[in-house]
């Protein structure tokens, strides 16, 4: 109240104005910081949490059907802007989906042929064939497709329909009708394949045919070969071929025969299999994206994928895993453009969408009250475009990670081309049906070992070089120790990195023997050395100053170093006949590579060391000096001391020094990015290098496409290895905080 | 004996043979970089040895790399004839022969065994080059205009081409860099206002006439940048290489020649400084196998920089509320261990954060909002120098918190008291007293956090860092500092050099001289920390007493 008195009103509570504001100033800024720390935490879960999403359809758009043509096949364009349909007429409709006059047909094609249509086929769902088979053994391939352009700003989208192979067709050499077939055609529209049974339903032909340019009259020739599939006889249920014209598939009687028709001359069976249960029936079937997978499903809702895995016997097709659906009535399999995806449609009208790799179930609804006629899937995997008796319905989908699950990340695989279920991380190809694989568990795995053999190597010197410092050396040398060993912690890794590859490394592989004897000689001449010291007559040793053993012993293993380095060729010449690489390759069969574990485990040790020295010595600096002179009092030697009382009390402490090593190796980057090879392989041999999750990331991430799966999995990589150090580091820290308070009391 | 290990005594020895190891890396590490680093710029010899391989005697003129000794028995289990020799290792020696253009690899083994002759003779010239590496030779004839003129005056017209040739580049990155800019910059206005429907005819107009105005500009600086290009190409060097045959090189190639053998010690030390102010001050060359680090040191002080402005303000109002204002709770004990532990997160995890976030999302936006015009191309939304130095900042805000909040600490509440009984708000006495006796705190944890920046490498190898880029963050076009761009940084220079370049051998010394330069300049800044911490320290604890 007297100071109120003293000072101007007006000048108090300005002051007052600037202490409320510096306080609130502060308290904002300083949460917001902060938070914006946490905020790594959660934008990590942001970014990785759509992976896990569940599929989810709904409908968006129904297109009322009233000709009485029958629908042979539907789909969409990229933007699902316009969907088209292809009917018995023939005719290719496009309708509308967007804007003002959806579901409005916006174009149509008529595809003229004087005969009558005795069968349809699609070709993959990316190629966007389709061919019509008519009556005089003419099979025409179509295409529908958009042009897109620029007027006023606004992209247009014109529909217009291409005949790859001509608007007569190719003509197939056979003796009645087709009734049934399936095509493929290559890349260039040069080739087709033609697999099928007539009318007369006796067997099946494989025609392949080649086109090739009549320079004279600039139109292309088609020449023919046709061959009859060997053990094929009767009826058969589905046909398919390959889109690169390798296999073609015949389903008959719940067999599955598989011939090689990559040769149009020498067709052979390649596999005959039994493929559902005695008893049931194929109801559908299709090969999957990349085609070298074909998913069957039969009567009872079991629907089984398999491909071709390398035995024993050759190359057989085995059936792989199997999914199960809770509709005994699927009528339908289809599969998506790129991924390894496929939906199941039934005679009721539910649907299942599975991914074949992660063996997920993604979804399972009753979408429609009337069967699923037919189904496209349009070619970016976001809408369905299905047809029942009451028109054509169109449902947007949101499925944009499927092919990842907890048990694919971290559990066995079997991937297309394998011979087992495996761990595999193999990202990017430069091949258009590559299936990413994505099995966390190498590059964990490589985390683990590369922590592993640097903490093996940091772990014994960082601790017993604390001990030292903190408990014997003399205060002098110590206060010049402790910043050396430390400012070995600012040392940028990227330098570490660069000696541990081109200079370690080579190195490494030239002394191997002599550094092995080194790490087993190093302990038994520093103890020669100290008895020698220790022999030495009373009257010498009483005049050298005591406490500079470690500087003593410096020249002691710079000398050994030097020699048997000098040595090595002699050593290599005894133990490895002359040349290590050789002698480890060839003789004892492990595999060598010039970066590996070894040169990994002694960089980042090197790394590590500072970290555990620092946070040991503290701590057992820490140790209140009356513990340690009540034990000396009480007649117990240095030693005695050291191990019974110092080391006991600081033990959560080194303990907590541990943590934090552990948690620098996990994280470290460019030290392993540098000095191993960054294969992701699993296997423990110390000559062989690893892919860490760390190193992993600053080699993948600049190239992966934002939002994509590769993308979000990599964030996951990151979002482990936070979670992983931060535990580590918390652990450590509490623990640290704990000793700490318990000294104060001591 | 027995005794004597009862003792513990040969323990203890262990412990400190693992001290001794411990200092001898730390030390010996330095030691090899400065040694290797500094080497690089040391003129070395040259040396011409009589070789016969394969019955074939030739002469091999060049700078020895590296020896080793390898054993006989595998060299005669190669198929490799070594004479009569005896013993059981050979030594071999690594020359650095250069003459890329003319023999398959600039480096080559060579056999003691095979060597007949060495010796070091005078006169050999060292040609640097702008291409094709290192030229050894004899130089026999100075061509000046088609005419020999004497060979005293090859210096005299090397540096003559090399002012030329500064002149060309200064016009094309200044003059002709701004042109293009400004181009540049007038589409992205025409598309700006076309985007908002304000383009009209005569705003086209007056950009076609500022264009106009432009190219013709332009022509003029491409005249003279022609004119500039002709006089390089005047004078010649002729010289005889190890074949024995005439070379004729092109002065303008050639950046500096200088003669090893002949050079005293003293001169030698000339050059060497001369040589390490090119490394500092010159662009690299050559896939930056060769030349200097320039703009790799300006990137990396750039960005550490602007990272150092945005991340002491934020590092000391968080320590600030944490050590003040916060209540002494669990919740800002938590707080504290989590900050603490932030520091232990990889720094891959900081860039992958950095790229998310800042990059795509923020810049992402910032270009939405204002930069449509040059869209798809990113304006913000794509790696650059500011995100970079954001995402460093994130990366060292808990060393500065950590840093600011111990240093307040050991401030002696004594002296806080006093403050606030004489009457001193809370503020004031933060303001007052409180900040500047901090001051040396967060100038250390700021120097620990520029060190730690200026080391880091894998964040900013997704947010930032390219291997060559063209311009700086800085020029001279309007807004001069330009914190989109990308940058180069130093020790992203060593990964990508080291490990990324074609010939690594050739690059090796440059890499250990980039290496040296940055461990040189971290060592000192955690020194200086070190010594300010030590000195605050003793500070207080006289106040204590």
């Amino acid at each position: 109240m007297y100071q109120s008195n003293t000072l101007p009103n007006k000048q108090h509570a300005i002051r007052k104005f600037k202490d409320r504001f510096a306080k609130y100033g502060v308290a904002t800024g300083g949460i917001m910081v902060l938070v914006a720390l946490l905020m790594i935490f959660f934008y990590l879960l942001y970014v990785v949490q759509p992976i896990f999403e569940d599929v989810s359809i709904e409908p968006t758009l129904t297109i009322a059907l009233d000709d009485e043509h029958k629908t042979l096949a539907l789909g969409t364009d990229d933007h699902v802007e316009t969907a088209y349909r292809l009917t018995s007429e023939p005719a290719l409709e496009y309708y509308q989906l967007h804007g003002a006059d959806k579901t409005k047909l916006i174009k149509q094609f008529e595809i003229n042929n004087d005969s009558e249509i005795t069968a349809f086929a699609k070709a993959m769902p990316h190629v966007k064939q389709f061919a019509y088979a008519f009556a005089n053994n003419s099979v025409v391939i179509i295409k529908p497709s958009f042009k897109i352009g620029f007027a006023n700003n606004r992209r247009t989208i014109e529909p217009r329909i291409d005949f790859p192979f001509g608007k007569a067709g190719l003509s197939i050499d056979s003796d009645a009708p087709i009734d049934k077939f399936a095509f493929a055609t290559t890349p260039e529209n040069d080739g087709a394949g033609v697999v099928y049974q007539s009318q007369t339903q006796q067997a099946v032909y494989y025609s392949r045919l080649l086109g090739e340019i009549n320079f004279m009259t600039d139109e292309i020739e088609w020449s023919q070969s046709n061959v009859e599939l060997p053990n094929i006889t009767g009826a058969v249920d589905q046909l398919h071929l390959t889109a690169d014209l390798s296999r073609a598939f015949v389903l008959q009687n719940g067999y599955m025969y598989v011939f090689d028709v990559r040769n149009a001359n020498k067709v052979k069976l390649v596999s005959q299999n039994r493929v559902v249960e005695y008893g049931t029936q194929v109801t559908a079937s299709t090969l999957l994206a990349g085609a070298s997978s074909i998913v069957i499903a039969d009567n009872q809702g079991n629907i089984a994928q398999w491909f071709e895995v390398n035995t024993e016997q050759g190359r057989e097709f085995t059936k792989i895993r199997a999914f199960k659906s809770d509709n005994k009535d699927i009528n339908g399999l289809y599969p998506e453009f790129f991924r390894r995806s496929f939906v199941a449609t039934s005679q009721s009208g539910a649907l299942d969408v599975f991914y074949t790799t992660s063996e997920a179930h993604l979804y399972a609804e009753q979408l429609l009250d009337q069967a699923i006629l037919d189904l496209a899937i349009s070619p970016r995997a976001n809408a369905y475009i299905s047809l029942t008796s009451q028109g054509i319905h169109l449902f947007d989908v949101e499925n944009e990670h499927p092919e990842v699950t907890w048990s694919a990340l971290w559990q066995e695989t079997w991937y297309e081309g394998y011979s087992e279920p495996d761990y595999i991380w193999q990202s990017t190809s430069a091949s258009d049906d590559f299936e990413s694989k994505f099995s966390l568990v190498p590059i964990t795995f490589g985390t683990i070992k590369a922590a592993f053999y640097a903490m093996l190597f940091s772990v014994p010197i960082a601790l017993a070089a604390a001990i030292y410092t903190a408990y014997f050396m003399p205060a002098k040398i110590r206060t010049v120790v402790k910043p050396t060993v430390e400012i070995m912690e600012a040392l940028p890794t990227v330098i570490l990195g660069f000696l541990a590859g081109l200079w370690l490394a080579p190195i490494i592989e030239e002394h191997l023997a002599a550094i092995a004897i080194l790490i087993i000689l190093m302990p038994v001449a520093i103890i020669a050395f100290a008895f020698m010291w220790h022999s030495l007559p009373r009257k010498i040793l009483n005049r050298l100053p005591t406490g500079m053993d470690s500087l003593l012993l410096i020249p002691v293993i710079l000398i050994m170093a030097y020699v048997l380095i000098e040595l090595s060729p002699w050593f290599n010449d005894v133990f490895f006949d002359g040349d290590v690489r050789l002698f480890i390759t060839d003789s004892l069969g492990i595999s060598f590579d010039q970066r590996n574990s070894l040169v990994v485990g002694i960089a980042m040790g090197f790394a590590v060391i500072p970290t555990i020295f620092s946070i040991a010595e503290d701590a057992v600096f820490s140790v209140p000096k009356h513990l340690s002179h009540g034990s000396l009092a009480l007649g117990a030697s240095q030693w005695q001391t050291l191990v019974r009382v110092v080391l006991l009390t600081a033990s959560p402490g080194i303990f907590s020094a541990v943590m934090m090593g552990l948690g620098r190796a996990v994280g470290e980057t460019m030290i392993v990015l540098m000095a191993t090879g960054n294969t992701p392989i699993m296997d423990w041999s110390v000559f062989q290098g690893m892919r860490t999750l760390s190193a992993n990331i600053a080699v993948e991430m600049p190239e992966s496409e934002v939002g994509s799966t590769h993308y979000r999995i990599l964030f996951l990589a990151a979002f482990v290895l936070f979670i992983f150090t931060f535990v580590f580091n918390t652990i450590a820290e509490f623990v640290r905080q704990r000793l700490r308070d318990k000294y104060s009391s001591l | 004996m027995k005794d004597w290990f009862k003792s513990g005594s040969p323990w203890i020895w262990m412990t400190a043979g693992a001290v001794s190891i411990s200092l001898i890396s730390v030390i010996g590490l330095l030691v090899m970089i400065a040694a290797r680093g500094l080497g690089f710029f040391w003129p070395a010899d040259v040396y011409e040895f009589d070789v016969t391989q394969e019955g074939k005697t030739q002469t091999i003129i060049g700078e020895i790399y590296d020896r080793e000794q390898v054993p006989a028995k595998r060299l005669r289990n190669m198929g490799i004839d070594l004479g009569d020799h005896q013993e059981e290792m050979v030594e071999r020696i690594l020359v650095k022969t250069g003459n890329r253009e003319f023999v398959e690899l600039d480096f080559r083994w060579l056999l003691q065994t095979d060597i007949d002759k060495t010796e070091k003779p005078a006169g050999i010239g060292v040609f640097e080059r702008s291409r094709n590496g290192n030229f050894y030779g004899y130089v026999e004839q100075v061509i000046q205009d088609g005419e020999i003129v004497d060979s005293q005056r090859l210096e005299e017209l090397i540096n003559r081409a090399v002012d030329i040739s500064e002149k060309a580049v200064d016009l094309q990155n200044g003059e002709i860099g701004s042109i293009n800019y400004r181009l540049e910059k007038m589409r992205l206005e025409q598309r700006a206002l076309e985007l908002e429907n304000k383009l009209t005819e005569e705003r086209i107009a007056e950009f076609d006439q500022e264009r106009e105005e432009l190219k013709a500009a332009y022509k003029e600086f491409e005249k003279e940048l022609f004119q500039l290009r002709r006089a390089l190409d005047r004078d010649e060097v002729v010289v005889r290489d190890m074949r024995g045959e005439m070379v004729t090189l092109r002065i303008a190639e050639v950046i500096d020649v200088h003669f090893p053998n002949d050079m005293s010690t003293l001169d030698k030390l000339g050059r060497f400084f001369i040589q390490l102010g090119k490394f500092v001050s010159d662009d690299p060359r050559e896939a930056n196998t060769e030349g200097g680090v320039f703009p790799a040191i300006f990137g990396t002080v750039f960005m550490v920089m602007l990272m150092a402005v945005i991340v002491t303000p934020f590092g000391v109002v968080a320590a600030i509320y944490l050590h003040e204002y916060a209540a002494k709770n669990t919740v800002t004990k938590v707080i504290r261990i989590a900050v603490i532990n932030l520091a232990g997160v990889p720094s891959i995890v900081y860039g992958v954060f950095g790229l998310g976030f800042f990059v795509y999302m923020l810049g992402g936006s910032i270009d939405e909002l204002f930069y449509p015009e040059a869209l798809p191309n990113p304006t913000f939304g794509t790696p650059g120098v500011i995100w970079s130095a954001l995402t460093l900042a994130i990366l060292t805000l808990p060393v500065v918190i950590v840093s600011t909040e111990e240093g307040m600490s050991r401030i002696p509440s004594s002296l806080r008291q006093g403050s606030l009984a004489l009457g001193a708000t809370k503020a004031e006495t933060l303001w007052r007293i409180i900040l500047p006796m901090a001051s040396p705190a967060i100038m250390t944890g700021l120097i620990l956090a520029v060190a730690r920046a200026a080391g880091e490498v894998a964040p900013l190898m997704l947010v930032g860092v390219v291997k060559m880029a063209p311009t700086l963050p800085i020029d001279g076009n309007f807004p001069f500092v330009h914190v989109d761009r990308k940058f180069m940084h130093l020790g992203f220079h060593i990964y990508d050099v080291g490990f990324q370049s074609p010939n690594v051998e050739a690059a090796r010394p440059l890499v250990y001289a980039t290496a040296f330069l940055l461990v040189t300049v971290i060592v000192a800044l955690n020194i200086t920390a070190i010594g300010i911490r030590n000195h605050l320290r003793e500070k207080y604890k006289s106040l204590e007493h």
